[in-house]
């Protein structure tokens, strides 16, 4: 099947401003506007300017809308206050991943799901059938919404100097409407980059008008413009999963080392509870393989799907890699099996195009901003 | 971005100056340059080696991908630039100048070299 891409609200802006343009689950989305790497140093650094407008919004409203999401999701959405968001995941029966998604709690009875790009249709579907038994509706609010992130250390002034939103009472995940640049939005401070930073959401008609406001806000700040290429290299170092390389339908969260988002202990059943409890207990006491950090000593990068190699035998699969500019050097996320896992393990490469290359196992994240 | 007319180029989009002395240089497009984004890593082929019209003989790696860097002459490699190995985005700044890639010794005139206007042509449609 063919169809065109969709084009995200500010589009016509990226294409001024000479961005180049890629597929993205369906989607046309800038991959970068100039250098990559500037945009990533930028964003570590000062600010960037991001449309995420293909992430798919679900909003979830009723007297059992929380009910349902404890039911549907494997987190324990109970324990969200209003104005508050969570990190979580929705797993299948068998325990498998379907999605990672934030749920933000917008009002007492009202939540926001945010899925990734390319697994929102699954995921609406989901949580529509998961929550057809309670009192809520289910509302698929992806046309609904333009996403803007500006992130970075210099994005609270940016921000601030465009609203009257108390920012600094703003915690990280958490998120509470207001007006910025004159439009209504949803603000969060959350991200997939490792930095202090904010994520908008408004109207699309809105989008071109905060798009623009905040760029001439960060102009004496170094805001700069950033593509998804610079925003897969900035959760690739602060070691943050990207949904069809870390996690798929065939992890459990467990295998994934992110068991800490199942809560077992939250009141009732909800999908994936047995399987899940197995994979546990699995994990726990013989873990076949786990995801860590490598760190080549050459420069040669390895890509998802390059074979981690130990004595010539087979130890594991690369699922991220990229040329990491903060540290210089090429870096990766890899499941290996536990025997080589430890943090140092020696002998430990890469089979780059037949060439085996060193590189040193190291525990996630590659990197840490300093609070 | 403009094309230098002095140069002869491939559909792989590699560049090739003028032989002088028998010594022709080898580089890769700004067009190249910037459909592969930030270079980082160049494997070049050395000194010595023999390079085949049309063949792999290295690869230029950038964030998102790996490529083949194709000769665009038949011949022996006489240098390859160190700066570039060293600095690999001089690739992406000065793709026709400081980021040229290798020298080669032609063996024979390339075949299948297209003018600057043909090139220009085969890639104005992207």
């Amino acid at each position: 099947m063919s169809t065109a891409p969709r084009l995200t609200a500010l589009d016509a802006l990226h294409r001024r401003l000479g961005a180049t343009m890629t597929d993205f689950a369906g989607w046309d989305m800038p991959l970068r506007y100039a250098s990559e790497r500037d945009e990533h140093n930028a964003v570590r650094t000062k600010a960037g300017l991001f449309d995420l407008s293909h992430m798919g919004e679900i909003t979830l409203i009723g007297p059992e809308a929380v009910k349902a999401l404890d039911y549907a999701l494997v987190g324990n959405i109970s324990t969200v206050g209003v104005g508050r968001a969570r990190y979580t995941h929705i797993c299948r029966e068998d325990g498998g991943i379907l999605d990672d998604l934030i749920v933000y709690r917008l009002g007492e009875s009202e939540y926001m799901v945010v899925a990734n790009a390319s697994n929102a249709q699954v995921v609406l579907d989901a949580l529509t059938e998961r929550a057809a038994g309670f009192d809520t509706v289910v509302r698929d609010d992806r046309d609904a919404y333009a996403l803007i992130a500006v992130q970075g250390p210099e994005s609270p002034g940016i921000l601030a100097s465009l609203t009257d939103a108390d920012l600094d009472g703003l915690k990280y995940y958490a998120g509470l409407p207001g007006t910025v640049a004159g439009v209504p939005a949803m603000i969060a401070r959350t991200g997939y980059t490792g930095e202090d930073g904010f994520e908008l959401f408004v109207a699309p008609e809105h989008a071109v008008r905060l798009w623009e406001a905040l760029t001439k806000a960060g102009e004496g700040a170094g805001l700069v413009p950033a593509g998804l290429s610079c925003r897969d290299t900035l959760r690739l170092e602060a070691g943050m999963p990207l949904y069809g390389h870390e996690l798929t339908t065939s992890l459990t969260p467990f295998d994934a080392g992110l068991g800490r988002v199942v809560k077992f202990e939250k009141e009732g059943d909800f999908v994936g509870r047995a399987a899940l409890e197995a994979a546990a207990e699995r994990s726990a006491s013989k873990a076949p393989r786990k995801l860590v950090g490598l760190i080549a000593e050459g420069r040669r990068v390895p890509r998802a799907g390059f074979p981690v190699v130990a004595d010539g035998q087979v130890i594991g699969e690369v699922t991220s890699g990229a040329p990491s500019p903060t540290l210089g050097k090429p870096i990766a996320m890899a499941y290996v099996d536990a025997a080589h896992a430890a943090p140092g393990t020696s002998g430990v490469g890469v089979d780059i195009r037949g060439t085996h290359e060193p590189y040193e196992v190291v525990a996630l994240p590659f990197y840490k901003r300093q609070k | 971005m403009s094309n230098p007319q002095q140069l002869r180029y491939t559909k792989e989009h590699e560049w090739l100056s003028d032989a002088v002395d028998g010594v022709a240089t080898v580089g890769i497009t700004e067009f190249a340059a910037n459909a592969l984004g930030d270079v980082v890593y160049a494997q070049l082929p050395a000194v010595g080696d023999t390079v085949t019209e049309g063949e792999t003989c290295g690869e230029l790696e950038s964030t998102k991908s790996v490529s083949d860097l194709y000769s665009p002459v038949s011949g022996e490699v006489v240098e390859a630039n160190q700066d570039v190995v060293d600095d690999p985005a001089l690739v992406n700044t000065a793709p026709f100048e400081g980021g040229w890639l290798f020298k080669v010794r032609l063996s024979e005139e390339p075949k299948d070299a297209l003018s600057s206007d043909e090139y220009t042509a085969l890639t104005a449609g992207n």
